[in-house]
């Protein structure tokens, strides 16, 4: 049966036929729908881990007990999974055992743009690249094969224009995979140095065993063209934009496996061309492979090493007519992401903005806490970083920095990789202040469960980490929780706990206001004669309040009845709605 | 048949996904090789969304380059301005005309831009610009905009009622299909 499925629900569709039966991964754009669309098929089991090094070390777990296994992550998950990884490689697996790593080229929602093919040359791994749906779904079922033929766990590249497309995929049964039996083995999976050292040439023999495999692989395939003046080597979204834009006039030697790389293969498709151009987002990773071998290669001479290709840009460059359309003149304004109308996270922000705190940020829908008119926010770097990073300001400046500067991370982040960074606080004895903001959900990647909700990723009871109990028995002696759409009892908890001698926890807790079971109150509206057009109620940045002739408006299709802004108005012109 | 394009763009929250989602089963449904290329994750948060819709014979890439789109689908009428550069020349912009200001307007650091329907046409556009907020209102859901917009979309493609009576059948959820329905032959008949 033929289907329009995007590339994320393709892979979910390729674990589900290749009999994969156990799936863990940390939700992360672009890649959160794999695990997702997996937890449709009841022969996949699936939960959302604390964070990416716990999921893919589970699913490491239940390879080595027998049973097809898969971890999905963005591409700076990897960066958190990356210890397990690179052991992995040498222990090999058991049975298949899937690595799916989703790259975000343009940053539509990411803090980098690393190039996640670099890690499959440092780990020694091989990593396929599907260019559409039908090949995110084949890709998937081939990886299994690979991870046990070739006893290796296998990387699956997706990237945003692969992840969240939409193409047409013929799907297939499930074909059961057989377990396989777990035998006691040490010397293959005990990585201490007398078995490492006899693993490692295991892993340099499977390298080369797999390049031979890849010379005469259909995932690596020639396509003929008519104009041999030049040759386009490409793989991935890349060679989709290659199509649009040349058609089958060049010749194309398309990469469905990026490493390790079929040398043969290489050197015989740039012998035949005049001119080798290599097409990629990304770093020049195709690129100074080919300059390795001594081929005269042009990349990105060419291509930009930042954000993503298209069509246009290859066609320009290679001398075809680009497709112009006409813009308006005038300059238009910006629409950048906002904090929704009723964000829990806007009254806390505003706060924090209003106490001048120098406001060390993390990961999350509260990074949103950065733009104006909030401006609340000094630093973002990876998860956790929040904490660890408060840390280490407040050793370095002391008295200076500890009375007004703050943490914040939410719920999800906390449990990734925050617990780490108060311990240190605990241990090291900084006199900082953190506030987790606690919207019962992993709100950014668009509402999954994590430790802290009691639900699982399906939506059953699940275990629940009391976040209370938890700083108190890390050491943290102050632990407090406020109602973040209560702005008097913010300012006075933030005040208290920077005042305090000693580490405090601030708990922000109110569900995200997206989530199905918060009841939205109705609507407030404003009191014309009332309002003298102070514009206070606008210093929160809610999407839900403009101004309009001197005066403040609701919109009430947006507003959710949060009141956070009625306790800005002095004049009283915020008028709660009647339910 | 060579590859044809549409844009479907707004601001994130609007419910694009559904458009978007209609108009790919309906294009699978004629028998067309159909690409869908979204936008999930930090941009939903109200900022400024576009969705690509092409189908053909072929389609290689998912995604809709400057000067590309037959089409644009437009939930507010500044994200209409904004993409305009991806329209082809002469191109056919169906847009709501719903203003929903951007938080640099809010903030008083920049100004909802006037006249921008002229202004598109003045550059070369074909503009259809109709109230889709009242018509879905008048149909019993403001959220049925995405179901005006596609009754009015279905002017300009040559497919049979039915086709889109189907479509609409298979992709919205049962107790909204009347209302939809309604916004669907408001917004073709405005």
């Amino acid at each position: 049966m033929k289907q329009l499925i995007l590339g994320n629900a393709a892979v979910a569709r390729g674990l589900y036929e290749a009999g994969c039966c156990i799936a863990s991964s940390y939700p992360g754009t672009p890649s959160t729908e794999i695990t997702e669309e997996a937890a449709k098929f009841p022969e996949i089991y699936c939960e959302w881990a604390p964070n990416e090094k716990v999921a893919l070390e589970t699913a490491f777990g239940a390879s080595l007990a027998g049973k097809r296994a898969f971890c999905g992550m963005k591409h700076v998950g990897l960066n958190v999974a990356a210890d397990p990884l690179f052991t992995m490689s040498y222990t090999g697996v058991n049975a298949g055992l899937v690595i799916a790593v989703a790259d975000d080229p343009a940053m539509h929602s990411s803090q980098n743009e690393q190039d996640s093919r670099h890690y499959a040359r440092a780990a020694k791994l091989p990593m396929l690249e599907p260019s559409d749906s039908a090949e995110a779904l084949a890709f998937t079922k081939l990886a299994y094969e690979l991870s046990e033929r070739f006893d290796t766990p296998v990387l699956l590249k997706m990237c945003t224009r692969v992840a969240h497309s939409q193409s047409v995929a013929e799907l297939s049964q499930r074909q059961e995979a057989p377990v396989r039996p777990y035998a006691k083995t040490p010397q293959k999976y005990v990585m201490a140095p007398a078995n490492a050292v006899r693993r490692h040439p295991v892993v340099e023999q499977r390298l080369l065993d797999l390049s031979a495999w890849a010379e005469t692989a259909d995932v690596n395939r020639v396509e003929a063209g008519s104009d041999k003046s030049l040759g386009i080597l490409t793989s991935s979204t890349s060679y989709q934009y290659v199509k649009e834009a040349c058609g089958d006039r060049f010749p194309i030697l398309k990469l469905g496996m990026v490493w390790p790389l079929p040398e043969k293969l290489i050197r015989d498709f740039a012998a035949q061309a005049e001119r080798l151009i290599i097409v990629e987002e990304g770093d020049p990773f195709l690129e100074q492979y080919c300059r390795g071998l001594g081929l005269a290669v042009q990349g990105k001479g060419l291509f930009p090493l930042c954000g993503e290709l298209s069509q246009n840009q290859i066609g320009e460059k290679l001398g075809l007519p680009r497709h112009v359309g006409s813009a308006l003149t005038e300059e238009l304004p910006a629409r950048p992401p906002v904090m929704c109308a009723g964000c829990p996270h806007r009254g806390l922000f505003y706060t924090l903005s209003q106490l001048k705190c120098t406001v060390l940020g993390d990961i999350g829908c509260y990074t949103l806490g950065a733009m104006p008119p909030l401006s609340a926010m000094d630093m973002t770097l990876c998860m956790g970083a929040s904490i660890s990073g408060l840390h280490g300001f407040n050793k370095a400046l002391g008295q200076e920095s500890q009375g007004r500067t703050v943490a914040v991370i939410g719920d999800s982040t906390f449990v990734h990789s925050g617990m780490t960074g108060l311990a240190n606080v605990a241990y090291n004895q900084s006199n900082s202040t953190v506030i987790i903001l606690d919207n019962s959900i992993t709100g950014m990647t668009g509402h999954q469960q994590n430790p802290t909700t009691g639900l699982s990723l399906r939506g059953d009871p699940a275990g629940k980490i009391d976040l209370e109990a938890l700083c108190k028995a890390m050491g943290i002696a102050r632990v407090r929780v406020v109602d973040s759409y209560d702005l008097s009892a913010c300012r006075s908890a933030i005040e208290e706990e920077l005042a305090a001698e000693e580490p405090s926890v601030i708990i922000s807790r109110r569900p995200c206001v997206l989530l199905k079971y918060v009841k939205h109150q109705a609507p407030l509206s404003v009191e014309k004669d009332q309002c003298r057009g102070c514009k206070a109620c606008m210093k929160i940045g809610c999407p839900a309040i403009s101004f309009r002739e001197g005066k403040a408006v609701v919109d009430a299709t947006q507003c959710t009845g949060c009141g956070v802004c009625g306790q800005l108005c002095k004049f009283g012109a915020m008028k709660e709605g009647e339910a | 048949m060579t590859t044809k394009s549409i844009m479907i763009v707004g601001v994130g929250g609007q419910g694009s996904l559904l458009a978007s989602k209609l108009l790919g089963h309906l294009l699978m449904g004629q028998g067309y090789d159909v690409k869908v290329s979204e936008v999930h994750g930090m941009s939903q948060r109200g900022g400024s969304v576009v969705t690509y819709v092409r189908y053909g014979d072929k389609v290689c890439s998912p995604v809709i380059d400057q000067g590309q789109a037959d089409a644009i689908v437009s939930f507010e009428l500044l994200e209409a301005a904004r993409w305009l550069r991806f329209l082809k020349p002469g191109g056919q912009v169906v847009t709501n005309t719903q203003q929903i200001e951007p938080m640099p307007v809010i903030t008083g650091a920049a100004q909802y831009p006037e006249q921008l329907a002229e202004k598109m046409q003045a550059a070369g556009a074909k503009v259809d610009a109709i109230d889709c907020l009242s018509l879905a209102q008048e149909a019993g859901n403001a959220k049925a905009v995405n179901l005006v917009l596609l009754g009015r979309l279905s002017h300009y493609f040559d497919f049979p009622e039915n086709v889109w009576q189907e479509a609409i059948e298979a992709c919205v959820p049962e107790k909204f299909l009347d209302v939809n329905k309604k916004a669907f032959e408001l917004g073709k008949n405005a």
